[in-house]
């Protein structure tokens, strides 16, 4: 019972993530490999200010997030926006190569062993069933949070119809008046800042480290394949449920808690190829 | 002319390597209907993209209330008050009604305001929240039509708001296009059926492989039936 | 013409055979594997449209199976060779008819994720040896005692042969009509499926031929440095692996064995620059993808085309 709570943990970045990637690929069409290294930026950007200027979590909470989201848009604008006529590939091409270099960067700085940040709520919650540490707690409620804001934010906001509808027509939504291309560099600094966030969120809990990112993006491509890109709740159900899943497996057969994702992929693939929330493809 | 709102000279226009508009020249006056005519594959829906700057690859002029337009991204075109009703109407699925009407921006004052565009098309105001796609295929014109009034567009660019609907429709559609009329916007109107746009129109423009052929006015249609049919086929 | 295209055949057969006199061998085999880690990987991007972010998972897999067979079971390199190439294909059956189901970048992100998968299972599996990997694979002669293979020299002739095995495989391949419905299937689908072809069993076939030789480029290069590592089922190789296509020009066939050499030299003169390396890499991502997306044999010709293709128009310059 309790690693199942806890595999809420690692679902509640499951879905953070995946749904970043989702919104960015319906706006860019374009899958950003980056995202596991804006994770570990977002990370970063907190211990570092922690380190540096003493800046709390709490305020990191806020100003990392926008940091990264900032850089997300200057890289947007210098190098994204060249490639949105190319083929899917390219775009996946790109952003892996600038997660090489942002990630080799990190390397080449603070080198590849981890950091640790202090966790800013320390103790246990009592859920009746098992102690939680606190800041787990903390993690899934929050993440939680964020997503429904995001859910929130894209069905039932202006700014969200914007986004909606530049996905289906991006043509005719700039007929209409709505600088378009602003509105794409604005989805990708949302995105990214999300990674951000979550990678701040991450930070107590995992070592802060130039490449706690990829691994955990490499396994988010798979709950992305399982779950469909088309759906916003769709992407939240199922980051967490495959956290879950993963926490379960932990329980009745440990060795295979890391490649349990991957065996559902598979399964989804032969059962049902467009993915769980997925349109045909 | 007196006041001239939109002027189009040697207007030609690209998909691609494709060259489809060659040097297209016509003028529409201040609160006045004009429709363009033409056979299938003539032009007319390319024009009214090169005009909203949605076809980027043109040459020549465009001039809106005496500002040039060519060379401008379509966003900063609407914005000067132009707005577009496309001929496939382009309801968005993943917004309700309502969303759909309140999507464009207003860009000027002066348009008109919701309860006016449910007053106008009270079936919308029924399935508001119904998903944009759900609607029958006169109610999606109809979106489509209400959802640029809102703006405070001068000049509406309509592209075939009759095609494939039922005549009770059609004649509702004219209706509304009169009212609008009345109401000092500016109609620039695509259509094939012009027995539909003789009852509207106060001049025609016939197109004919990417270059205007022919002009006519309303009142000179009846004299000219046998150049009219010819030039369309009819 | 043709008499140009035989000089240049006669002068780059020189060179393979006297290269080992004049350059290190055990760099030359390391890089002609990965060419041929290169060259299967294209043959499905290139002539499938079918791009795998995964293909390390073959390339690492059959260098275990080499080490396995040759040093825990002691049996000889055919058979290591052997086990690694049909390891990889098995693997590819599998792995293929599920990633196959999806098109596009999904098709990418599924390769991708299976072979974290296989990467997973490498690190906890025991015959892997985990972080330390199979090491001191013993290097045993060849064809029953016939060819010595200690000797670099030596070993760089079975390599070369072995290149040249896949390489004209894929050569024939491409030009066999199968290779020519792949490339229909490629282009339009829709329009093959109608014509009777069943796409998903020529996808699937060209994804387990080119597993099978990434399997092959993977054993040789075992058999060659004598150790297999986690390093080689990682993503990181999956992606050095399209970096050398995309640096060589997707979808030409000498392309990415220009892009292999290519990044193989980088790496051995930027060895001790550590992680900057990385950097490096993801920068000739970026500028490729941004600004030259032929790749180097792409531009080339092109380049070698427009300077050329005027002259018939006298007088134009
Ligand atoms: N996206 C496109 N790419 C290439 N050619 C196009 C494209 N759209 C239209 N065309 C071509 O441009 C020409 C003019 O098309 P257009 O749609 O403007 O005609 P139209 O007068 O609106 O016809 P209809 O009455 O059928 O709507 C046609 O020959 C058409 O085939
Ligand atoms: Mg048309």
């Amino acid at each position: 019972m309790a690693q199942v709570a806890l595999g809420l943990v690692n679902g509640a970045f499951y879905a953070m993530l995946s749904l970043g990637l989702a919104v960015i690929f319906g706006m860019l069409n374009v899958i950003n490999f980056t995202h596991g290294a804006q994770f570990m930026m977002g990370a970063f950007a907190a211990w570092l200010m922690l380190g540096i200027l003493g800046v709390p979590f709490w305020a990191s909470l806020v100003l990392a997030p926008i940091i990264v989201g900032l850089i997300g848009v200057v890289l947007e604008k210098l190098l994204l926006k060249r490639i949105y006529h190319l083929d899917h590939l390219y775009g996946f091409l790109l952003t892996f190569g600038m997660a090489l270099i942002i990630e080799g960067m990190f390397q080449w700085k603070w080198g590849s062993s981890g950091a640790p940040y202090p966790a800013p709520i320390t103790g246990g919650t009592d859920l009746g069933f098992m102690i939680m540490p606190s800041y787990r707690l903390f993690v899934v409620v929050a993440a939680l949070a964020i997503c429904l804001a995001t859910w929130y934010g894209i069905e039932r906001t202006k700014l969200g119809a914007y986004l909606r509808a530049a996905t289906e027509n991006p043509t005719l939504v700039r007929a209409f008046g709505i600088n378009v291309p602003r509105l794409i560099t604005l989805t990708y600094g949302l995105g990214v800042g999300l990674a951000a966030l979550a990678g701040v969120l991450a930070a107590p809990i995992m070592q802060v480290s130039p490449l706690m990112g990829t691994n955990l993006v490499l396994v988010v491509f798979a709950v992305v394949v399982i779950g469909g890109m088309g759906s916003i709740m769709g992407s939240i159900v199922t980051g967490f449920g495959l956290g879950l899943v993963e926490g379960l497996t932990k329980v009745y057969y440990p060795p295979a808690a890391n490649t349990v994702i991957f065996v559902v992929m598979a399964i989804v693939l032969l059962v049902k190829p467009a993915g769980l929330f997925g349109q045909a493809k | 002319m007196a006041d001239t709102l939109l002027k189009v000279d040697g207007l030609q226009a690209w998909y691609g390597e494709s060259h489809i508009l060659h040097g297209i020249g016509f003028e529409i006056a201040r609160g006045e209907l004009v429709t363009l005519l033409g056979r299938n594959g003539a032009g007319k829906t390319t024009t009214l993209k090169s005009v909203m700057g949605i076809v980027e690859k043109r040459t020549g002029s465009v001039t809106f209330d005496g500002r040039e337009t060519v060379g401008l991204p379509s966003d900063q075109i609407a914005r000067l008050g132009l707005a577009y009703c496309p001929e496939e109407r382009g309801i968005f699925s993943s917004l309700n009604v309502e969303e759909n009407l309140l999507l464009p921006p207003v860009v000027r004052p002066g348009g008109m305001s919701l309860a006016e565009i449910y007053q106008l098309f009270p079936n919308l105001m029924e399935r508001r929240r119904s998903q944009g796609t759900k609607l029958s295929g006169g109610e999606q014109q109809m979106l489509a039509i209400g959802r640029i009034l809102r703006t405070g567009a001068s000049l509406l660019l309509l592209d075939e708001p009759t095609e494939g609907l039922a005549p009770v429709i059609v004649q509702r559609i004219g209706d509304i296009i009169h009212q609008l009329k009345g109401r000092g916007f500016t109609i620039l109107l695509v259509e094939q059926n012009f027995h539909f746009a003789a009852t509207v129109a106060d001049r025609h423009y016939v197109m004919e492989d990417g270059r205007v052929v022919d002009m006519i006015a309303s009142a000179d249609v009846q004299q000219n039936i046998g150049k009219l049919q010819a030039y369309l086929g009819v | 013409m043709s008499g140009q295209r035989i000089v240049v055949a006669l002068v780059l057969a020189a060179a393979a055979l006297a290269a080992p006199w004049f350059a290190y061998p055990v760099f030359l085999m390391t890089a002609l594997c990965f060419a041929l880690f290169a060259c299967a990987f294209n043959l499905l991007l290139g002539y499938a449209g079918l791009m795998s972010f995964g293909h390390a998972m073959f390339f690492g897999t059959a260098g275990y199976f080499y080490g396995h067979v040759v040093k825990e079971w002691a049996m000889p390199p055919e058979l290591g060779l052997l086990a690694g190439v049909g390891g990889a294909a098995a693997l590819g059956v599998v792995t293929g008819a599920l990633a196959i189901r999806r098109q596009g970048i999904y098709f990418a992100m599924i390769t991708l994720a299976f072979a974290q998968m296989i990467f997973f299972l490498c690190v906890q599996a025991p015959f892997t040896h985990g972080e330390d990997g199979l090491q001191g694979i013993p290097r045993r002669a060849l064809l029953g005692g016939l060819i010595p293979t200690k000797d670099d020299r030596v070993l760089y002739y079975v390599v070369l042969a072995i290149f040249l095995f896949g390489y004209f495989a894929i050569y024939r391949f491409i030009h066999s009509p199968f290779g020519q419905i792949l490339k229909a299937i490629r282009d339009n689908e829709q329009r093959a499926v109608s014509l009777g072809y069943e796409a998903d069993r020529y996808k699937l076939l060209a994804f387990v031929l080119s597993a099978a030789l990434a399997g092959l480029a993977g054993s040789t290069k075992a058999m060659v440095l004598q150790f297999a590592t986690l390093t080689d089922v990682s993503a990181a190789m999956s992606g050095e692996v399209v970096l050398m296509a995309l640096v060589g020009g997707l979808g030409t066939i000498v392309g990415p064995v220009v892009g292999a050499f290519v990044i193989i030299t980088m790496q051995n003169y930027l060895a001790s620059a550590g992680e900057f390396v990385l950097v490096i890499q993801g920068a000739i991502f970026v500028v490729i993808v941004i600004a030259f997306r032929k790749g180097l044999v792409g531009e080339l010709t092109e380049w070698w085309r427009r300077r050329s293709a005027p002259r018939p128009a006298a007088g134009d310059d």
